[in-house]
């Protein structure tokens, strides 16, 4: 039963502090308040029983508490409780046909005004419902530490007025990029995170998933949405066959694919083709694309290269970062060999990122320049800090 | 409707030479004036240089002057606008319009207690 009521509550978290928050016009008090009702129901649903609407219970048992409270805090202390009481007078608590509340509540979250980790750590507690606790643990900071960084964005947005809504027009698309980054990023540390417990890192990655999930849902015309989920999807689907029992990584060309998650990949490839078919090419839709190539690939050898490429020179069009143009490289030396790679490599200027170093070394091994290549592996592991990853290389250098 | 301050922060050092100078200012104009007609300007001002201040502070019945200013640093709040708006995005609306025209100075934005 509890099991059950905490997978409720992680389900629920955000829908019910999003409809709060609209009613009272105040993130905290929503907070507050639907962490008074899911205590409400611990107590009283192993007894009566899960209701029918266990979203529909909370929100109004939230509602009701918060009231209460309120009620008391105006006639002592005055105004702020005031205005919230008066902005729950007028606002309904149903949630409006047009717009999810979730979908404010995920712009408020990830407001550019609020430093990026701190928007990863609202996001994961007001949407995701992780407690403080399992945020501390998952980004390895002392729980107070964590407590206090959401205690301050609460005020931050209160006081400054960071608005609970849709951003305008003109802002939007920038917007959008900035939750799907916020998005990506929480799956990224759970995906290849560097450093830290694995278990924690799954959670990350599959909450990524889930988040990503409501994204497409709330946003069903945004193609990068569904871009972004299709390439979390198909990067997911790989896990199982990415770290071998002794924890080491195994690079994609050597891992054992019967291992991949069908599922995940189906999912994902739904989702590309309904992006090819949309054509609005985006970078998140691009780089699902490239999986999705890999995906398709029975065998390493099988891999239709020229493709990946192909999608490649597009990304790197729309995206022309050193990153992008550095694993473009990856597939320029399958296409046309290492020594056209290595000389694309080594005109980017990423010296302080070590994946730079890595390819490199790998690079020059096929060139058999042993010595070159052995430095170049050096100067990659002294730039990550995350074991598997350093495992990985002292393997690759013997 | 909330108040924001919108603090210009430039370098220390010598005023640009009057031919930077004076677009500038001329489009700092015409924005406050743009401001006015969509009814959010509340205030604003340009400062004298840092230089120019002077500071007290009263402890134990004595107020202590000091001439220069509080801070020094490598920047000095330069000049400051107040608009009365809706929410943080439209403060921030009107403070990238203010950048814009600022070129390279920070451009602070901070909400008034209300």
């Amino acid at each position: 039963m509890t099991a059950d009521l905490a997978a409720i509550f992680r389900a629920e978290h955000g829908r019910a502090v999003a409809v709060l928050t609209r009613v009272f016009g105040d993130l905290e008090i929503a907070e507050d308040a639907v962490q008074d009702a899911f205590a409400t129901a611990l107590e009283k649903w192993p007894v009566s029983g899960v209701p029918p609407s266990p979203a529909g219970w909370i929100i109004t048992t939230a509602r009701n508490r918060a009231i209460d409270r309120l009620r008391r805090e105006a006639a002592r202390t005055g105004k702020h409780a005031e205005a919230a009481l008066l902005h729950a007078e007028t606002e309904p608590v149903e949630e409006g046909a047009v717009h999810d509340d979730r979908l404010r509540l995920i712009f408020t979250c990830c407001h550019p005004a609020l430093a990026l980790n701190v928007r990863v750590a609202l996001t994961l507690r007001m949407l995701g419902g992780l407690s403080t606790a399992e945020i501390a643990h998952a980004f390895l900071v002392p729980e107070p530490t964590m407590a206090q960084r959401l205690v301050r964005a609460k005020a931050k947005i209160r006081a400054a007025g960071i608005p609970y809504r849709v951003p305008y027009e003109a802002d939007l698309p920038e917007r959008v990029r900035g939750v799907l980054a916020v998005v990506y990023l929480i799956f990224n540390e759970g995906y290849a995170a560097s450093s830290g417990d694995t278990l924690v890192r799954d959670e990350l990655a599959a909450e990524a998933i889930r988040l990503g999930r409501l994204l497409v849902d709330l946003m069903p015309d945004e193609p990068e949405a569904a871009g972004l989920l299709a390439l979390m999807l198909l990067q997911q689907s790989r896990r199982p066959a990415r770290v071998a029992p002794d924890g080491t990584l195994i690079r994609l060309r050597d891992q054992d694919r019967t291992l991949w998650d069908r599922g995940l990949i189906d999912e994902g490839h739904t989702l590309v083709r309904r992006c090819l078919r949309r054509n609005q090419p985006g970078p998140y839709q691009l780089q699902a694309a490239i999986n999705a190539v890999h995906a398709d690939a029975a065998t390493a050898e099988a891999t239709d290269w020229p493709q990946i490429l192909q999608l490649y020179d597009h990304l790197l069009a729309l995206d022309p970062t050193p990153v992008v143009a550095l694993n473009r490289a990856v597939a320029v030396s399958e296409v046309e060999g290492p020594a056209a790679a290595l000389a694309l490599v080594d005109a980017l200027n990423l010296d302080s990122y070590y994946l730079f170093h890595a390819i490199r070394a790998d690079l020059l091994t096929q060139l058999d320049r042993s010595a070159d290549a052995r430095a170049a592996y050096e100067s990659a592991l002294g730039l990550t800090s995350n074991e598997a990853e350093q495992d990985f290389l002292r393997t690759r250098m013997r | 409707m909330n108040q924001y301050l919108l603090s210009i922060y430039q370098p220390d050092g010598p005023a640009p030479a009057p031919e930077v100078l004076e677009p500038i200012l001329r489009d700092l104009q015409a924005l406050n004036e743009e401001m006015q007609a969509a009814g959010v300007w509340v205030f604003a001002a340009g400062l004298h240089p840092p230089e120019t201040a002077t500071v007290l502070k009263a402890s134990g019945g004595d107020v202590l002057i000091t001439d220069g200013p509080f801070t020094e640093g490598k920047e000095h709040l330069g000049g400051f606008t107040v608009i009365q708006v809706e929410d943080l995005d439209a403060a921030l609306h009107w403070a990238t319009r203010l950048a814009e025209v600022l070129r390279n100075l920070s451009v602070e934005v901070r909400p008034f207690q209300s």
